[in-house]
């Protein structure tokens, strides 16, 4: 048996059968990690020697029967924003590249409360500002099905990760599209929470109103589980939920009869590979075949959601970043002849180009002057986005369409051309600006070979049905589904 | 000078909350504490970490805005103000400025007998920065975080005052206020009152404004009084040599008795304030309020109407009285125990303002229980020690609080009761002080008084000078009859 081709669920199940031990696990994991990763670049921060620690305790209480979680035991990766008490946390920036926080987000804390064992960091883009895992300070990563293409970013190290079968499955974060584009563009699954579902206590801030933490995984169960293991309130957080209706693996069933499934028109109208098109509205066959009421319908405000989330990501992001200074931890240019010097060089020399030009574009929006024209104007139409999708959702139960107009891009193509990948988070950002949740599972392959994702929406705080949507479609495509070389 | 002229004055009032906790993190308050020692990932600005409002602070800055007749805005909001400053750890403080907590309110004034009002504009909540500390050895400069997140509220009032009086007056009722209502200690040379001045001239009659300078660092009512002169004739020169005042920014230093400009309107920062989103809208519910509404403890104006009907004591005894919560809290408490209200306010008026004035300590730093103040009084009532050793004994609670009865029992001060041996000294006086004797018998009565003192120092001033004084009257009119 291949431990690394199997699902997290899996791996728990046979580690609670005693089939497999948790080290077993942890070291199939790592031997994957090692074997393959100087290819993919996937992890900025390996801990093997505290994986095998961790996995010690983990094996103790589950021999114990402490430990009933169904990822009890199970190897996981994190994306390097999210702090870790003593192991390194860089947001792949040269400004954090000495960070090492005294404490542990709570969603991590969560995953490891229930006894997943955290193998390491995963790469991403600098302070999750880029759609291809181009900007980070320790190298691009790479693409599992072709190591020419991008991985999709931002959480373009933990999606890779999943696909190359290092991990069985790895937490992400998603402010415009951050989970669910590199899931599409690896062909894993991957969810972004309703805003407020996870806590975001720890999560090194890009967009606060947007950023949600959620797992990338092999599939729909997987992230399930991971799910149900990370959510609820935080006290540490004002802007998370209570507890509602959590026990998202009873969602999981292979049945959408009577569900009403919106299509979105305005989805596919421009700039969308054909192939995509043509692989996502098969998607909405199927699960019209299974009973499902499909129907095409007009959104509206699809083209203001890319600069409204560029405006309030950006804006959000400029004051988030202020606290890298070079004073308290962190990166401290070399020389500098006063405090003005240092902030300046310091911030000069610690932040990449990406990050530079949000933090410029989100300073000048929020300037006096500016701030009613762009600022004011971008919540405006935030608000204005939330209206049409509860328009839409007063009809529907989920909302279908795809995750990027293409698969996976060519490295180095859009990092010429930051407005054509910007453009490319057309279909993510305005979930985001809206608080909903949404799913990316793959849905086909391209004419290259390259996985096309499908993304599904909900309501706030539907995960369930969300679920069981893609639950439903994943039964449907389980004969297509493939591995990357396969 | 040729015209004359009028000072215009708003204030800034900073105030830090007395709450335990600070506004965003569960960190203590507490005033000094080694560097970086009341710290947590929340007030030090650590990545990913998130703040979680206290509702203490919610719940004074209400208290203060209803004491100060403000309009409460039940549905605020607390915004971002960005700057870098290494004392200021995530380069943006916490505050409000499109919604703050309190608006539109007035406090009433008295300078001279007249009464007006001064406006307040807003009463906003935002977050103290820490410290810097520059270290000589490394010539380099440390940041203690330990003040960081202390919560403040800032009261801005209208462009009311005309006065360095004004001024005072008002600062004076508002810490008044505020420390009745347990919400500050509003100690300026501490740091947890700061006052910032907007003043400008005009001519007077005129019904603009003229352009105003802000003057801060400013640490005592005495330096805010010799600031407000100072930039006033500064700006009348200015004016009168026919120059524009400038906007700025001005710092007092009140050693050398001038201000000099920090920052002019032209390198004034853009803060790019924005609604902070780790923050959800504050909502204060009508239940809420209306529970801080009745827990505001009784004020100044009525105590001193109920102290007039209740206890019938001099106004004036009633003004020093109320003057302080401190002195008015100690004056009932001690009462509730037991002490008849006359003499409770006896010993505040007389004995304590004496000592307070000997050791130069205010009313807020009095240290003496009423436990102490109550048995003391009652000891002499008891006549269980006379009135000069009474004194005595309450230098020692005022300077260290100790119990009056086991003092007394312990250091042997008890009037002596043994009428037997005080009648033996009597006796024994009597026939030692033949010259005395026969003066008060020949209609001097005033030598009865070295009889006294006689028979007081051979007790060792145990004993009741007036029961004494009683005896030796008695003994010398027998004398008479003779």
């Amino acid at each position: 048996m291949d431990i690394t081709k199997l699902t997290a669920v899996q791996t728990g199940r046979l580690i609670k059968d005693r089939e497999l031990s948790v080290e077993e696990c942890v070291n199939a994991c790592m031997d994957s990690i090692e074997k393959q990763d100087g290819n993919y670049n996937c992890f900025v921060t390996l801990d093997r020697e505290g994986a095998l620690k961790q996995a010690k305790e983990v094996q103790m209480k589950i021999d114990a029967n402490e430990l009933t979680s169904p990822l009890a035991g199970v190897p996981c990766a994190i994306k390097d924003n999210m702090c870790t008490a003593n192991l390194l946390t860089t947001c792949s920036s040269k400004i954090l590249s000495n960070f090492v926080p005294t404490y542990t987000a709570t969603a991590v804390e969560k995953l490891q409360d229930v006894g997943a064992v955290i193998l390491g960091k995963t790469n991403m883009d600098e302070f999750a500002m880029g759609s291809t895992t181009e900007t980070s300070y320790y190298g691009i990563t790479k693409n599992p099905w072709d190591v020419t293409r991008v991985p999709g970013g931002s959480s373009g190290g933990s999606a890779a990760a999943v696909a190359a079968c290092e991990i069985p499955f790895a937490l992400g974060s998603d402010t415009g599209g951050s989970i669910r584009q590199p899931a599409a563009f690896c062909g894993v699954t991957g969810i972004k929470p309703t805003y407020g579902r996870v806590s975001r206590y720890g999560l090194i801030a890009y967009g606060s109103s947007l950023d949600q933490i959620g797992p990338l995984a092999k599939d729909v169960t997987d992230c399930a589980a991971v799910l149900e293991a990370i959510c609820g309130h935080d006290k540490k957080d004002s802007t998370s939920a209570a507890g509602l209706d959590t026990d998202f693996m009873s969602a999981l069933k292979d049945d959408v009869k009577g569900m009403k499934i919106g299509v979105p028109r305005d989805y596919f109208l421009s700039g969308i590979d054909e192939d995509v098109k043509k692989h996502v509205l098969a998607a909405a066959k199927t699960l019209e075949e299974k009973g499902a009421v499909v129907e095409e319908f007009d959104l509206g405000m699809v083209e203001y959601a890319i600069p409204a989330y560029y405006i309030i990501a950006s804006a959000e992001a400029s004051s988030n970043l202020e606290r890298f200074d070079g004073v308290k931890y962190g990166y401290r240019t070399q020389s500098f002849t006063d405090l003005h010097n240092m902030y300046k060089k310091t911030r000069s020399e610690g932040f990449g180009p990406e990050v530079k030009r949000r933090i410029m574009l989100g300073s000048f929006v929020l300037s006096s002057g500016y701030f009613d024209a762009y600022y004011v104007k971008a919540l405006k139409v935030k608000a204005l986005i939330k209206q049409a999708f509860d328009r839409a959702f007063e009809k529907y139960d989920v909302i279908l369409g795809p995750v990027a107009p293409t698969t996976a891009l060519t490295i180095g193509e859009s990092l010429s051309d930051p407005i054509k990948m910007y453009l490319g988070d057309v279909y993510t950002v305005s979930v985001n600006l809206s608080g909903l949740p949404g799913i990316s599972l793959p849905c086909g392959y391209d004419s290259k070979g390259l996985p096309v994702g499908l993304q599904l929406l909900g309501k706030a705080f539907d995960e369930k049905s969300v679920l069981r949507a893609a639950y439903s479609f994943e039964c449907a495509f389980a004969a297509e589904r493939r591995l990357p070389n396969e | 000078m040729s015209k004359n002229y009028e000072t215009v004055i708003g204030l800034e009032v900073h105030v830090e909350l007395a709450t335990k906790t600070k506004i965003f993190c569960g960190c203590s308050t507490a005033f000094g504490g080694a560097p970086n020692t009341h710290t947590c990932p929340v007030c030090t600005g650590m990545p990913g970490s998130l703040p979680v409002l206290n509702k203490g602070v919610v719940e004074k800055a209400l208290s203060v805005g209803l004491a100060t007749n403000c309009k409460i805005i039940q549905n605020c909001k607390f915004d971002r103000k960005n700057y870098f400053y290494p004392d200021n750890p995530q380069n943006y403080q916490i505050s409000q400025l499109y919604y703050p907590i309190c608006r539109d309110g007035k406090v009433e004034i008295e300078v001279n007998g007249n009464k007006k009002y001064v406006r307040i504009h807003e009463i906003h909540m935002e977050e103290d920065a820490g410290k810097l500390v520059h270290d000589p050895f490394t010539d380099s400069s440390l940041v203690d975080f330990n003040r960081s997140g202390v919560p403040l509220i800032e009261i801005v009032s209208e462009p009311d005052m005309r006065s360095a009086d004004e001024v005072i007056a008002y600062l004076e009722t508002l810490r008044e206020t505020i420390q009745y209502l347990g919400a500050s200690d509003c100690k300026l040379n501490e740091g947890s009152m700061r006052a910032d001045v907007n003043l400008s001239v005009r001519e007077a009659g005129s019904e603009e404004f003229g352009t105003r300078t802000e003057t801060k660092n400013l640490n005592s009512f005495r330096a805010i009084a010799r600031a407000i002169e100072n930039e006033t004739a500064r700006q009348i020169d200015i004016l009168e040599s026919g120059g524009k005042v400038l906007q700025e920014t001005r710092r007092w230093d009140d050693t050398k008795e001038y201000s000099y400009p920090m920052r002019s309107k032209e390198d004034a920062q853009d803060y790019r304030y924005f609604p902070d989103p780790d923050l959800p809208p504050l909502v204060i519910s009508d239940e809420w309020l209306a529970e801080i509404r009745n827990a505001q403890p009784e004020f100044r104006e009525a105590k001193k109407i109920r102290y007039k009907e209740e206890y019938d004591i001099p106004d004036y005894d009633i003004d020093i009285i109320t003057g302080s919560k401190k002195m008015a809290d100690l004056f009932e408490d001690t009462i509730r125990l037991g002490a008849a209200p006359k003499k409770v306010s006896n010993w505040l008026m007389v004995e304590t303002m004496r000592l307070m004035k000997e050791t130069n300590t205010d009313a807020d730093h009095l240290t003496f229980s009423a436990e102490n103040l109550a048995k003391l009084i009652s000891l002499v009532e008891k006549k269980t020690i006379n009135g000069t050793v009474a004194k005595e004994v309450f230098e020692i609670i005022f300077r260290e609080n100790i119990d009056p009865e086991q003092y007394v029992e312990e250091k042997g001060l008890k009037t002596v009761t043994d009428t037997g041996a005080l009648n033996q000294v009597i006796q024994k006086v009597i026939a030692d002080n033949q010259k005395s004797v026969s003066d008060y018998l020949g209609g001097k009565e005033k030598a009865i008084g070295a009889l006294v003192g006689q028979t007081m120092k051979a007790m060792q001033g145990k004993a009741d000078p007036a029961e004494v004084n009683r005896i030796i009257k008695e003994e010398l009119e027998k004398l008479r009859d003779q």
